[in-house]
Order: structure tokens, then C-alpha cells, then sequence
């Protein structure tokens, strides 16, 4: 499995061969608060980079989650629709969102290293 | 440049997250998160800085008990001392400017106003008693509220004798040599107390409140607090083209001034006899999504029937709330209605307030 790298949206993405699994980051979490709320993309749909791809909605107000990266989904984490809260306590882990079957690689260069990331949530949220 | 409450300090010290709300700077969740501190309320006593609340006075004899009458639609007369009732400030349409707790003292009424109203009624209400009145929006205190099964065991161990309070009842209490104000009332659904207290001694109190276990909890948890308790929240669920009949709060106007003059009773007295056009309803989705302010409701043929006006996840219930207003012959509990959220219809039901129930306490001696 690749390193993660993230998104300017607070999206991470590992890949595994073909298969990449994407997820919010626990910086992400910090600033939405309690989760109680996620719809993921459903199974077999197309998603475009920089597309919206699910929803999670906090104590507080509703956000889009987007794709970092095109492709198909092929899975989706079904524990944190029905648990939401799983989200808060292991976004980067467990608290997946879903899988796509990627189409072009090269899209995942545009995006940051865990590094850059840190830097850019850090000067973003303050 | 945003005003800062007493408490200002005590809030950043505790880790809140600090937002703009009707002016002043204030916490809308601390470290631990507004699930946690709505659940913390529920189990055990939560403190909520509610100073930007506006404290009112107006002092006179026996005169001024018929004039506010001429303002609220309430029964002052057969108010006792230190009794306290929820009313409203109403336009001649019967529209809300604002909803209030009015409270009869010795010689004088406070009533506690909203913070984003408070300027504009104290203007509406002094030019109404024209004059003849001492009149004070009191800057000088603060206001505190403690709230859940565990308020009265905690503030009593600061304030003396509080435990023989009855709710919506009030009453002086002697604190660091000198008196304050104390009513047990809330807006939560749990028991509790709102303490009027002088602005230097109010972080003071706050702090030995916490020292003795209760938490402040910021203004994320009181308004799920508040909605799982189905009270309104104005500006959301109350306004001014919306009538006390409307926002079905007609239990708040006694049968004694249905017949009596007071702004809007004329269309408030036509309201009750041939009903209304509109009623607020309890509203659960049947799924987990959340139906905030202004997400339009439809009946099963797709007609357009209403509004939601408040909306989120309620942590003791563990589902989705809301609050909103639809046509009379969709307010029955469990018609089936449609939410329209992010262009998805989502089926929810119509049901009745409040989602969570608990029973207030009405004094000890009355247990």
C-alpha cells in the first residue's frame, strides 16, 4: 500500500494496486465536530476528481466530501453510515469512506504529501 | 468589534470555541464537543453563560400590572410574587417580536428577553408605558444558567435553601453577602436555575459551580437541548409574522385575556375560534439525515406543504429531529410527510413534542 497523500478538501487516499481507499482527515473531523451524519457514493458509480462523492453532516452544518482522484466505486464503508461517530474516533483508519477502482495514477501527483498536508491544514485553520 | 460577557475569560480558559452570536462573543462548544455536553446536561449539571440575555426591569405600583397587561398576554393580576410566566412581545398582526420569561418582584417585573431582540423590545415596551415608569435594561448583570438532575445538588452547595424553589417560581438568596436572584427554569427539558448575578461576581460563581462538578456546555448542546425539549428558538421557530396560535404555544395565553386587548388579539381571538392556515409540528425523519432550517416539506403527491425551521441530531434521542411549520390538515401525529434534503425526498413524520420528556420538579416539598 503507497503512502497517504491529501487533498486541499481534507481528503486522504492510500493506494493499493489499482485500488485506492479515500477518507477524511482527523484534522477534518477536528473542525466539523460531532459527526452524526454520512452518505457515501453508492456502489458501481463513476466519480469525477474534485467531484462531490458523499456528505457528512456534524452537530453543526452539513459538508461535501469529494474524490481526490477518478474511478469506480467498488466498496463503501457501511459501519460509519450506521455509526457515524466511528468517524471521529479513527478517521484515518477504521473510518474509511470507499473504494474506487482507479483509471489514471498520475492524478494522485497533484496532491500532498502527509508533510505538506500538515502545513497547509495548519496555515488553513488559522 | 463583538461585546464579551463577563465570562469571557473562564470560557477561553476552558478551551471554548468562541463564535458571533446577536453581537456578542460567545462559546459554541468546549474541548470535549456538543454531543458530550449535551449528555453531560442530561446525566449530571451543565452551566451556560446566558448574559447576553436582556435582564429588564420596569418598577411601579399597581397601575403598571394593568399596563403590562395592555403588552403581554398574560394574567399579571394573578401572578404572586415571584412567580414567573412564559409570554410573548407581539406586533397588531399578532406576529412575535419576541418570546420572554416575564417574573412579578415586590414591587417591580424583570423579564428576561432574547439577546438579538432585547434593544428593539426595550424600545417597543418603553414607548408603550409612555414614560410613567422606571425602566432598566440592566448591563450590570449577568446571567447564568445551571441545568439537569444534578443543578439543584451542586448550586446548593453554593447558594443555601434553593431545593424549596418551585419551578417557574423565583426568589432572592444570599451569596457572598449579598442578594441574588435566583428562578428555577430552563430551556433544556431537564430541571434547573437561572441566577442574575453581579457582573464582578459572576466568574467567581461559575467557578465554584465547577468546582463542585458541573461543566460549562456551550451554545451547540443548548440548542439540541432545547429542540430535543421541542422549545422554540427564536428567529428559527418564532418570528414575526408567525402568531403564539401558529407556533401552537396557545397554552401560553391564558383563557382569561382571549377576550381582552393586547396587541394582535384581535387575530389572535379569530385564531382560536376558526383556526389557523399553519401549525409548528414535531418532525422525525425516518432515516438518520438531518433537516435543518428552511428544507421544504411535501406531502405524498409532491404538493408543497410546509417548512422546516430547526433541525439536527439528537444526542439522547439518538435520531434525527426537527421542528417545522405545514399546512393544518398535515399537523396530526404520524402523517406522513417528505423532506426535501440535498434534492433527495426523505420520508419522515409528522409527531408529537417534546422528543424528549422528563419530569420538572416542581420543589421539594411538593415531591
Amino acid at each position: 500500500m503507497s503512502e497517504a497523500k491529501f487533498s486541499k478538501e481534507h481528503e486522504w487516499i492510500t493506494l493499493e494496486g489499482e485500488v485506492a481507499t479515500i477518507g477524511i482527515t482527523k484534522h477534518a473531523t477536528e473542525m466539523l465536530g460531532d459527526i452524526v451524519f454520512a452518505e457515501l457514493p453508492e456502489k458501481g458509480t463513476n466519480v469525477e476528481k474534485d467531484g462531490t462523492a458523499g456528505v457528512v453532516e456534524s452537530t453543526k452544518a452539513a459538508s461535501d466530501v469529494y474524490t481526490p482522484i477518478s474511478g469506480e466505486v467498488v466498496d463503501i464503508n457501511q459501519n460509519i453510515v450506521d455509526d457515524p461517530a466511528k468517524i471521529n474516533e479513527d478517521p484515518e483508519g477504521a473510518a474509511w469512506f470507499f473504494k474506487l477502482k482507479i483509471k489514471d495514477a498520475s492524478e494522485l501527483d497533484s496532491l500532498m504529501n502527509k508533510e505538506e498536508y500538515e502545513k497547509f491544514a495548519k496555515e488553513t485553520s488559522s | 468589534m463583538n461585546k464579551k460577557t463577563p465570562l469571557y475569560n473562564l470560557h477561553i480558559q476552558h478551551g471554548a470555541k468562541m463564535v458571533e452570536f446577536a453581537g456578542y462573543q460567545m462559546p459554541i462548544q468546549y474541548k470535549s464537543g456538543i454531543i458530550q455536553e449535551h449528555k453531560f446536561t442530561r446525566e449530571n449539571a451543565g452551566i451556560f453563560d446566558v448574559s447576553h440575555m436582556g435582564q429588564l426591569f420596569i418598577t411601579g405600583s399597581d397601575q403598571l400590572t394593568e399596563d403590562l397587561e395592555k403588552i403581554f398576554p398574560v394574567n399579571l393580576k394573578n401572578l404572586k410574587t415571584n412567580q414567573s410566566k412564559y409570554s410573548f412581545l407581539m406586533n397588531e398582526h399578532g406576529g412575535i417580536y419576541d418570546d420572554l420569561i416575564i417574573t412579578k418582584l415586590k414591587d417591580s417585573y424583570l423579564i428576561i428577553l432574547n439577546a438579538a431582540c432585547k434593544k428593539q423590545d426595550f424600545e417597543i415596551i418603553k414607548k408603550k408605558l409612555d414614560g410613567k415608569y422606571e425602566i432598566n435594561l440592566d448591563e450590570s448583570l449577568s446571567l447564568i444558567a445551571i441545568q439537569g438532575p444534578k443543578a439543584k445538588d451542586v448550586l446548593g452547595k453554593v447558594v443555601s435553601n434553593i431545593n424549596n424553589l418551585k419551578f417557574m417560581n423565583g426568589g432572592e438568596f444570599e451569596y457572598d453577602n449579598s442578594n441574588i436572584y435566583i428562578t428555577r427554569s430552563g430551556y433544556t427539558g431537564e430541571d434547573g436555575f437561572e441566577i442574575s448575578i453581579d457582573n464582578q461576581k459572576a466568574e467567581k460563581f461559575v467557578d465554584r459551580l465547577i468546582n463542585y462538578g458541573a461543566k460549562l456546555i456551550g451554545l451547540g448542546a443548548r440548542d439540541t437541548l432545547r429542540l430535543e425539549a421541542g422549545l422554540c428558538l427564536y428567529g428559527n421557530d418564532l418570528d414575526e409574522k408567525t402568531s403564539p396560535i401558529e407556533a401552537n404555544l396557545k397554552w401560553a395565553i391564558p383563557k382569561s385575556r382571549v377576550d381582552s386587548n393586547y396587541p394582535g388579539s384581535d387575530i389572535i381571538k379569530k385564531q382560536i375560534d376558526y383556526g389557523v392556515k399553519t401549525l409548528r409540528v414535531g418532525i422525525k425523519p425516518e432515516t438518520r439525515v438531518i433537516a435543518r432550517g428552511n428544507t421544504k416539506i411535501f406531502d405524498q403527491n409532491d404538493k408543497e406543504i410546509g417548512k422546516v425551521t430547526s433541525g439536527t441530531f439528537g444526542p439522547s434521542v439518538e435520531c434525527s429531529i426537527a421542528m417545522g411549520y405545514v399546512e393544518n390538515n398535515y399537523s396530526p401525529t404520524n402523517t406522513k410527510i417528505f423532506l426535501e434534503v440535498r434534492g433527495k425526498k426523505v420520508p419522515a413524520n409528522v409527531c408529537d413534542l417534546p422528543f424528549y420528556k422528563k419530569n420538572y420538579v416542581k420543589g421539594e416539598k411538593n415531591v
